[in-house]
């Protein structure tokens, strides 16, 4: 009962290789699936609004990262601004009168388009130098979206997402923008989750490990990095529309900054490279710990337990944030995943200490 | 025509400020190969420290001078305990490794001393400096001289015995460490030099802008400067210092008035993309970077 590999004998290569091939593992993920579905009934809004449904938009976008920085092994430090080229194509397009459906589609394809013209412009180099490229994307970027009025809606300027509705049905209250968030994310985990499988991904996994090895086999590796960057653009651009439509509601330049994009590089490490099990995590836990960890030491202060000044707590985030990345990257370098993953294989073979092979 | 050469001049000597901002950062990247991401907020932490010291009283040359200790062990200290153990890891691990530290430096040292912009006084005087029909920050010009003679010292220093030590290091790690160089005491200096160098930046930054956390900002032109002027060239942060300031200036005096704003920025954005490619390595940068 507790060994869960027992009676797991693949006969079929279809079986030997499906996403979830232990049976307990296919339970677990059925139940989180069904949970995420009942959680506008389970939890109250509050939760449902501020916590659970950005986790899941971040959630995908940390999924469409770790597809470029995970298994293509191309460092992003601009990928807030592709979320925001989506962001602000979506609410343009739907202002114009786009169908909704139409406009998610475009504001993908707009941020594949930008994001693919930067990144052939970054692929002639790496590792530093992709790095500053990304980053000149995203100041140059922020700076357009500030600076023409037509894009922002002047300088400072909120602009409101108007009305829509996906397949006929009006995404206006919470619920149905959650089930719209949950819905996207989804989708991109199962993409991530199939895409390794293909020979897409096994061709951006080469490239990642050695590149002018993967260009000896016939990868090549101009072709699928571009690729790569165009994938991870159209899925980051539909991710930021997504974001700007169910849980900001109007979007801003401050809401694509350059801190959201370290923040998401964050995400992917703290979670695990190229894992969509560590995308969850990583969002999860960059995105609520330093939450978590701010009230406790708020709490404590009010006690009188330490004594914190208000401009110590306005940096504790900062602070918490820095020293996350810099503890996981020591002890931890593979992130959650792996710790999942050590504590999944423990409990795999449970109550004995070694499994069969 | 004065405006022109105002802006030239003007830009000319923040340039060289710049450089002294990327100076550290070449010094680690010639030595360890380490993209260090946290100059910048190594220049903020050396501002507040060099503030700290004024505060309580001491002449500024006396600062500076303890500030260049503090920093030195700094140095030593980021270098030992947290970039010694990412030798060997792939670059993006230790780029964001360096990032974690600007983040964690950026809560940390304002969080303690407070985020309000503390002035820090150099005893310049803020009266600019007119010569013929042009109007010259006069605070620019100390910081242009400073910026020179220490990039100047530097290049000297790569002429002593532990200079050349160093540059031995940076040039092939497992060749020094075969005829007895100690390649991480080589790389640790690096990292005190760096620290001494933030020091040079941030007193004089800290005199122009105040001392809060926006001089860690400073980060991104002195990348553009790095990146032009090559990546492990001393005479390229001059000369890329040079551009990145000049054309900084420049072109967003005669710009901004017509698209809005900010477009320094924008220039500085361009510079690196253009960089990048036409020629990734830099005016002075060794050829040898990767392209597929």
């Amino acid at each position: 009962m507790f060994y869960r590999q027992s009676g797991v004998y693949h006969t079929r290569y279809a079986a030997d290789r499906a996403l979830w091939p232990i049976p307990a593992d296919r339970w677990q993920v059925l139940a989180l699936a069904a949970l995420a579905l009942a959680a506008p009934l389970l939890v109250s809004s509050l939760y449902l609004g501020s916590y659970l449904m950005p986790w899941m938009i971040w959630t995908a976008a940390a999924l469409s990262l770790s597809l470029l920085m995970g298994l293509a092994g191309q460092l992003h430090f601009g990928f807030a601004a592709v979320m925001a080229m989506g962001a602000y194509t979506s609410v343009h397009l739907v202002r114009a009168g786009v169908p909704f459906e139409l406009a998610l589609l475009g504001a993908g394809l707009f941020a594949a388009v930008i994001g693919t013209v930067f990144g052939a412009a970054a692929l002639r180099v790496k590792g530093l130098y992709l790095v500053m490229a990304t980053l000149a994307m995203q100041y140059l970027v922020d700076w357009v979206i500030v600076n023409v009025p037509a894009i922002s809606g002047g300088a400072q300027a909120t602009l409101r997402t108007p009305q829509v509705r996906f397949l006929g049905l009006p995404i206006q209250d919470l619920t149905s923008r959650y089930y719209l968030a949950l819905g996207w994310t989804l989708l991109v985990t199962l993409f991530f989750l199939n895409v390794k499988r293909t020979s897409f991904g096994r061709a951006l996994i080469a490239i990642r490990d050695k590149d002018f090895a993967a260009a000896v086999i016939g990868v090549d590796p101009f072709r699928y990095k571009l690729l790569a960057f165009m994938t991870s653009s159209f899925l980051g651009g539909v991710t930021g529309a997504v974001l700007a439509f169910c849980y900001y509601r109007a979007v801003t330049p401050e809401q694509f900054s350059f801190n959201v994009s370290i923040q998401l590089v964050a995400m992917v490490l703290v979670g695990g490279l190229g894992s969509a099990v560590g995308g969850y995590l990583g969002a999860g836990f960059v995105l609520i710990v330093p939450i978590v960890l701010t009230n406790l030491i708020a709490t404590l202060g009010a006690s009188q337990w330490i004594d914190i000044s208000q401009n110590m707590m306005a940096h504790l985030p900062l602070i918490f944030y820095g020293a996350m990345i810099i503890g996981f990257l020591l002890w931890e370098p593979l992130g959650l995943a792996k710790i999942y993953d050590n504590t999944r294989k423990y409990f795999l073979v449970w109550p004995f200490r070694h499994s069969r092979s | 025509m004065a405006y022109f050469l105002e802006l030239l001049l003007n830009g000319a000597l923040t340039g060289l400020m710049y450089s002294l901002v990327a100076l550290g950062f070449v010094l680690i990247y010639k030595s360890a190969g380490v993209p260090n991401l946290a100059q910048g907020a190594l220049v903020m932490t050396a501002a507040y420290v060099v503030w700290i010291f004024t505060s309580y009283g001491l002449p500024l040359w006396l600062a500076v001078l303890l500030g260049a200790v503090a920093m030195f062990a700094l140095g030593l200290l980021v270098e030992r305990f947290l970039l010694r153990r990412m030798v060997g890891q792939p670059v993006i691990m230790v780029v964001m490794l360096t990032l974690g530290i600007e983040i964690l430096l950026r809560g940390l040292v304002p969080g303690i001393l407070g985020a309000a912009p503390k002035p820090l006084n150099a005893g310049i005087g803020l009266s600019p400096v007119i010569i013929g029909d042009v109007f010259l920050n006069r605070a620019y010009i100390v910081g242009g001289v400073v910026a020179l003679l220490l990039i100047g010292a530097s290049l000297l220093f790569f002429r002593t015995r532990l200079g050349t030590k160093m540059r031995a290091v940076s040039d092939d790690h497992l060749a020094s460490w075969a005829v007895g160089l100690s390649v991480e005491r080589a790389i640790g200096l690096s990292w005190g030099i760096a620290g001494i160098a933030a020091v040079g930046a941030g007193t004089l930054w800290g005199a122009v802008q105040g001392v809060d956390w926006t001089l860690s900002a400073l980060l991104f032109p002195a990348i553009a400067v790095v990146i032009l002027g090559g990546v492990d060239s001393i005479a390229g942060v001059l000369l890329g210092g040079l551009l990145v300031g000049i054309l900084g200036s420049v072109v967003p005096g005669y710009l901004d008035s017509y698209v809005g704003g900010s477009t320094r920025d924008v220039v500085t954005s361009l510079i690196i993309l253009l960089t990048i490619m036409i020629r990734p390595y830099g005016i002075f940068g060794r050829e040898d970077i990767e392209r597929i």
